[in-house]
């Protein structure tokens, strides 16, 4: 296996874990039946707070729970506002990305041009060693591996637990899981933090591994395809991680289309992700019968226990 | 425990209110942040909210921030009203003003009366065409136009950043991504001396006037109206789903074109790399604050155009970040959600 391939493959796992963790995140929102628009904004926050608490401590498992918390924090406020105060949830999630790329550029406006030594790669023993496989699937950093273990979870919760299931019954029909004594808000409540957790997540690898630094609006759209993704995967984690590391190719494709001879405008080059996602869009939306069979069926409604 | 109880009747007056204690809201935010980044809290008052509109000139810049953020927050408003979702007027107003400044500079040095409408007309031809994808994606494969409406957006911006740094980049200006300045028969008339005021806020005035109308008095906003509250009885009634996408769509493009031309060939006068400083998004805010109402839409562009100025003032007098300006937006648009509640709903104690 040559030496450029070898890289190639490298950068595309990294450029598809913050995809990843913050589609992932949706997913379960959406499951839960809450549409939360806000990916973009709490990609931000967790990016910068990671950035800045790694910086400051000079500790990376510090930057990344500070990512993570950072992006409940602004799930929170959604929640709430949602949940609790029955505002509209695509116009509160808008308001979450507009508040998130704000409050992120003012957090980081004296860490614009620090750069971080990233993440290092977690070295297992004998597996790390083995020629080629040992450098492709064993010389990752801590929060690659445990993308691939959320994914894992989060199928297994949503598929074999009891918990899972209450999850997807809030999320298919509010009014009759709450007949049934779930409690509706309450299990909304919980997966949007998760959601905000995962998008804080994929913010922290952004700042932290990604592009080691921070720069105002650096996830440039990352939020947003990451919620074409949940639509990729018709709501299923395996294609969700399907679709990030295909999504991690292309964008890819895009930083290495000079190297490769592909003589074209880098910013026409760099339109590709957001055109993929388009077309993305469209196969998978036209099926309009496979859109309506796996969508959570009470995805984007408020729900009050008196109606 | 405080609970909400259904108000068997949405409340009016909160109506009305809840935009106002929203903004009151806001402003007391503002200042308890501005204590906590350290910042004297009476010099950032008086440098957000009085400085920038203290004088004539002030004044004039609040109606030439204020133009585009009217032009889109009433397209905007009245797509909402319909339930469709079209978020990418930032990329739209990008793509109007790429193709009316194509024209300026095919017209460069050629002094004729007709280049101005001729660029107008281009610039909506051109926002329109851009809203026509989202638009047809949706009523022929049945895709979601906020996220292709977005994703559009950031098409737009590298459009706009290829073509600066190419095509149309001006040949004698050493390289610097940017056009040709406009010839003069390709700027907009000023409408005030001294100041950078044009012809753009009187447009915005005939839009808010042609809204109202549109939406109050038209069977055309009669069935956007009611596709937006009950999709279900619109489709009764026999009013064409497809066709009212088409229009809310095409009318949001359209505006945010012609908005995007007010502004190259208004204060700029030239094509940069960046020309909005996210008028498309912020109209959404707009939008929502004026209560989806082509007047109310007009008052609050006021207040967020104040915002741009605002944070401009800031940025110069008191070192803060430009970016205050979009957690003021952030926060007002929250608020004002928050307060929303109160007009449906009693908060009780139980």
């Amino acid at each position: 296996m040559n030496e450029t391939l070898m890289l190639t493959v490298l950068t595309i796992i990294t450029a598809a874990t913050p995809l990843v963790y913050a589609a992932l995140g949706e997913l379960v929102v959406e499951r839960a039946g809450v549409l939360n628009l806000g990916v973009e904004g709490m990609m931000l926050g967790g990016a910068v707070c990671s950035f800045a608490v790694a910086h400051y401590s000079g500790s990376a498992t510090l930057g990344i729970v500070a990512g993570l918390l950072a992006g409940m924090l602004l799930a929170l406020i959604f929640a709430f506002l949602t949940l609790s105060l029955q505002s509209s949830q695509v116009a509160t999630g808008l308001a979450l990305t507009i508040f998130g790329i704000g409050i992120s550029a003012l957090i980081g406006q004296s860490l614009v041009g620090i750069a971080f030594a990233g993440l290092p790669a977690l070295h297992i023993p004998w597996l790390s060693d083995l020629p080629i496989v040992g450098r492709l699937l064993f010389s990752h950093d801590v929060l690659v591996y445990g993308s691939f273990l959320m994914v894992a979870l989060v199928a297994w919760f949503l598929n074999r637990t009891r918990a899972g299931l209450v999850l997807r019954a809030v999320g298919d029909s509010h009014h009759a899981a709450h007949a049934l004594g779930i409690r509706v808000v309450r299990v909304r409540y919980l997966a949007t933090l998760f959601g905000g957790a995962c998008a804080g997540l994929g913010g922290a690898y952004l700042s932290l591994v990604y592009t080691p630094m921070w720069s105002e609006n650096m996830s440039a759209g990352r939020g947003w395809i990451a919620l074409a993704l949940v639509v990729f995967s018709v709501w299923q984690p395996g294609r969700l991680l399907l679709g990030a590391y295909l999504f991690g190719g292309i964008s890819i494709l895009q930083l290495h289309g000079q190297a490769l001879g592909i003589n074209v405008p880098s910013q026409l080059m760099s339109m590709l992700p957001y055109l993929t996602t388009i077309l993305v869009l469209v196969l998978i939306s036209r099926d309009r019968g496979r859109i309506r069979r796996n969508a959570p069926a009470s995805i984007g409604q408020a729900f009050h226990p008196t109606t | 425990m405080i609970a909400l109880q259904r108000r068997a009747d949405p409340s009016r007056l909160m109506g009305y209110l809840a935009p106002l204690l929203a903004l009151l809201i806001t402003l007391l935010a503002g200042l308890i942040l501005f204590a906590i980044l350290g910042v004297p809290v009476g010099a950032a008052f008086y440098s957000f909210f009085v400085e920038p509109v203290s004088n004539l000139y002030g004044v004039a810049e609040l109606a030439v921030k204020a133009a585009p953020l009217v032009i889109i927050g009433v397209a905007l408003s009245i797509g909402f009203r319909a339930q469709v979702w079209n978020i990418g007027a930032e990329g739209q107003l990008i793509l109007g003003a790429i193709t009316g400044a194509a024209v300026a500079l095919l017209f460069y040095e050629v002094d004729v009366w007709y280049v101005l409408p001729l660029m107008m007309l281009a610039s909506v031809a051109g926002g329109m065409a851009w809203a026509a994808i989202p638009a047809l994606l949706k009523t022929r494969f049945n895709v979601n136009e906020i996220l292709t409406s977005l994703m559009l957006t950031y098409v737009a911006v590298l459009l706009l950043s290829w073509l600066v740094s190419g095509p149309m980049r001006d040949p004698d200006g050493f390289n610097f991504p940017e056009s040709r300045l406009f010839h003069d028969a390709a700027l907009l008339p000023r409408i005030l001396d001294g100041t950078r005021l044009h012809l753009g806020a009187v447009v915005a005035l005939g839009v808010v006037v042609a809204g109202w109308v549109l939406l109050s008095r038209t069977l055309l906003g009669f069935a956007l109206r009611v596709n937006g509250a009950a999709p279900r009885a619109g489709a009764h009634a026999g009013f064409n789903q497809s066709k009212l996408i088409w229009i809310a769509l095409l009318l949001g493009g359209g505006c945010a074109g012609l908005a995007g031309l007010f502004e190259v060939a208004g204060p700029i006068g030239q094509l940069l790399p960046s020309i909005s400083p996210g008028y498309g998004f912020t109209a959404i805010i707009v939008a929502f604050l004026g209560r989806l109402h082509p007047v109310g839409v007009l008052f609050a562009s006021l207040v967020m155009a104040l915002s741009y100025l605002g944070g401009e003032t800031a940025q110069i007098t008191l070192n803060l970040p430009l970016a205050v300006t979009g957690v003021f937006q952030g926060m007002l648009l929250f608020f004002l959600l928050a307060t929303d509640v109160l007009i449906n709903y009693r908060v009780v104690l139980k």
